[in-house]
C-alpha cells in the first residue's frame, strides 16, 4: 500500500490535486453536453440518448467517488490545518498579500458549490439517473428532458440561483487549477503566472458557457 | 534633521508556555524615525527598568538580517509591513506619528511561545537534523568549475540558500505549512551536484519530520511567499513536491 497518501501532507495534496482535476474533467464534459440545449429539443435529446448508454452508468459511481474523495480531504485537511495554526489567532488579522482571495476561502467556496450540488442533484439526477437505478417506473426520459431543464431554468429564483453557483465555482476553479498543477510539481516560476492565467480563462470559459443557458431559458429562448 | 514619532504600542504579554497571556499597551514619546524597531523596544526596555517593571522578552541577534532570529507580528505583518527585510531592518520610518502598533508573536502550534514575543523554533532545527545535509565528507575546497554546473541552477539554488530560517512563512500562514522553509532547504542541495545523489531520501525524511512536528498542509496560498524577508520563492515548493512524489513513487 502507498500509504503516503494518507500518512505525508504532500500525499494528501495530491489526492487533493487528482481528484479536483477529475472533476474539471467531468465539469468540462458536463458543460459541453449542456450546451446542446441551446440547440433544441432534439439535438439535446440525442445527447441524452448518449447519457443513458451503460458506459455512463459505469461512470456514475466513479464520479460519485471523485466527488466524496475530494469533499472528504478536503475537510480533513482544513481540519488539520485548523489545528496547525495553534490556539491563539492574530489579533491585527491577517493582511498578507496572497495569490487570489479564492486561495484564502477554498473551503467555504467549496462548501458553497456543496450545497448547490446537493440542490441540482435533486432536481435533475433523482428524476432522471436515479430513477433508471430504481428499476424506471418514475423515470423522466431523454426524450422529456429537455421539457424538465426548460420548466426549471424558466423559473426566475431558480435561474438566478444557478447563475450565482456557476461563479462562485468560477472562484474555486481559479485557484483549484494552477495549485492542482502546483501540488503535483508541475510548476516553476515561468509556469506559474501562465498557469493562474490558463485557470482563470477556463473557469470563465466553463461559468459562461453555463450562464449562457440559463440566460437562455430565462428569456424566453428555446421550445 | 531628525524626525520623531509619538506612538502606542499593543505588546503580548505571556509569562511562560503554559500561561495565558495578554495584550499591555505603551506608550512611547519622541521615537526617532531613524531607529530600528528593535532599537525602539530597546528604548521601551529601558524604560521599563527605569520603572522597576519586567522587560519584554524578544528573540534578536544579528541585527542585520542574516542570522533569522529575530521575528515579532506587527500590525498584520510578520517581520511588519516593510517588504523584504527583518524586524531588525524594519525602521521607525514605517510608521505615521500616533500610530498604534500592535505586536504579536510568531502564532503557530509547531512554534509555541516560550515568553512574550518569544517562541520556540526548535522544529526547524529538527527537520535540518531529519536530512538537510549531505552526509559524506567534501574534504578541502575543490576547483571552481571542477564540477560544471549551469547559471541558471547555481542562481536558483542560492535563491533558496539565502533562507535564514526565521519562520516568518510558517507565522504568515492561515495552515500553519513550513512548505516554504522546507522547500528551500530541500532546493537549495537538490539542484546541485553534491545534493543530488541524497535527494530522495532528503526530502522523505524532511516532510516526514516536518508532518510529524505538526505544521499543517499547503494550501498554495503564497502568503508566505509575500511575508518571506528574503524572497524565497513557492517555485520551490512545487519543485519539493516533485521530489517527494518522484521518491515516494519509485519506492
Ligand atoms: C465541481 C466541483 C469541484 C471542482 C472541479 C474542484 C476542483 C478543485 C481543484 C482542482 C483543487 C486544487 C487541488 C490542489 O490544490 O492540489 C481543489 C481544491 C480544494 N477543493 Fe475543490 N473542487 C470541486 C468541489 C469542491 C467541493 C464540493 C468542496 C467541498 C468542501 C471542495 C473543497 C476544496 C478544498 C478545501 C480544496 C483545497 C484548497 C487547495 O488545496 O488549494 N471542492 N478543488
Ligand atoms: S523561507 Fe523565508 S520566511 Fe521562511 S524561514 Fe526561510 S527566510 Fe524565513
Ligand atoms: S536579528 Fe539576525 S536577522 Fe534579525
Amino acid at each position: 500500500m502507498k500509504l503516503f497518501i494518507i500518512n505525508s501532507s504532500i500525499g494528501r495534496k495530491l489526492i487533493m490535486s487528482l481528484s479536483g482535476l477529475f472533476l474539471f474533467l467531468f465539469l468540462t464534459l458536463h458543460c459541453f453536453l449542456n450546451m446542446f440545449l441551446l440547440g433544441g429539443p432534439s439535438a439535446y435529446t440525442a445527447v441524452n440518448d448518449i447519457m443513458e448508454l451503460p458506459v455512463v452508468t459505469i461512470m456514475v459511481p466513479i464520479l460519485a467517488a471523485g466527488f466524496v474523495i475530494h469533499i472528504l480531504y478536503a475537510l480533513w485537511l482544513y481540519w488539520q490545518n485548523y489545528r496547525a495554526r495553534g490556539e491563539v489567532g492574530y489579533a491585527s488579522g491577517k493582511k498578507s498579500e496572497t495569490t487570489s482571495w479564492a486561495a484564502r476561502n477554498m473551503v467555504i467556496l467549496g462548501l458553497v458549490v456543496l450545497l448547490f450540488i446537493v440542490l441540482h442533484l435533486t432536481q435533475f439526477w433523482a428524476k432522471m439517473q436515479l430513477q433508471s437505478f430504481l428499476g424506471g417506473a418514475n423515470q423522466v426520459h431523454a426524450d422529456q428532458s429537455y421539457d424538465l431543464v426548460a420548466n426549471q431554468f424558466r423559473n426566475p429564483i431558480v435561474s438566478v440561483l444557478y447563475i450565482i453557483w456557476y461563479w462562485v465555482l468560477w472562484f474555486h476553479l481559479t485557484h483549484g487549477f494552477w495549485s492542482a498543477f502546483q501540488t503535483i510539481g508541475i510548476d516553476n516560476k515561468k509556469w506559474q503566472p501562465r498557469l493562474q492565467i490558463i485557470g482563470i480563462v477556463y473557469a470563465t470559459i466553463l461559468a459562461v458557457c453555463f450562464t449562457s443557458i440559463n440566460l437562455y431559458f430565462l428569456f424566453g429562448f428555446g421550445a | 534633521m531628525e524626525k520623531t514619532i509619538h506612538i502606542t504600542l499593543k505588546i503580548w504579554r505571556q509569562k511562560g508556555p503554559q500561561a495565558k497571556g495578554a495584550f499591555e499597551t505603551y506608550q512611547l514619546n519622541n521615537i526617532s524615525t531613524d531607529s530600528s524597531f528593535l532599537e525602539m523596544l530597546d528604548i521601551l526596555n529601558e524604560k521599563l527598568i527605569s520603572e522597576k517593571k519586567e522587560t519584554i522578552v524578544f528573540d534578536h541577534d544579528c541585527r542585520e538580517g542574516i542570522c533569522g532570529m529575530c521575528s515579532l507580528y506587527i500590525n498584520g505583518h510578520p517581520h511588519g509591513p516593510d517588504e523584504d527585510v527583518t524586524t531588525c531592518q524594519l525602521h521607525m520610518r514605517k510608521f505615521k506619528d500616533g500610530e498604534t502598533i500592535i505586536v504579536e508573536p510568531w502564532r503557530s502550534r509547531g512554534f509555541p511561545v516560550i515568553k512574550d514575543l518569544m517562541v520556540d523554533r526548535g522544529a526547524f532545527d529538527k527537520i535540518i537534523q531529519a536530512g538537510g545535509f549531505i552526509s559524506v565528507t567534501t574534504g578541502g575546497v575543490p576547483d571552481a568549475n571542477a564540477i560544471p554546473i549551469s547559471k541558471e541552477k547555481a542562481d536558483e539554488a542560492m535563491d533558496a540558500a539565502s533562507c535564514i530560517g526565521c519562520g516568518a512563512c510558517v507565522a504568515a500562514c492561515k495552515n500553519g505549512s513550513a512548505m516554504l522553509f522546507v522547500a528551500a532547504k530541500v532546493s537549495q542541495l537538490a539542484l546541485l551536484p553534491q545534493g543530488k545523489i541524497e535527494a530522495s531520501r532528503r526530502a522523505k525524511a524532511m516532510v516526514a519530520k516536518m508532518d510529524e512536528l505538526g505544521f499543517g498542509n499547503c494550501t498554495n496560498t503564497g502568503a508566505c511567499e509575500s511575508e518571506c524577508p528574503k524572497n524565497v520563492s513557492i517555485s520551490h515548493i512545487a519543485r519539493l513536491n516533485r521530489e517527494f512524489l518522484k521518491a515516494k513513487l519509485k519506492d
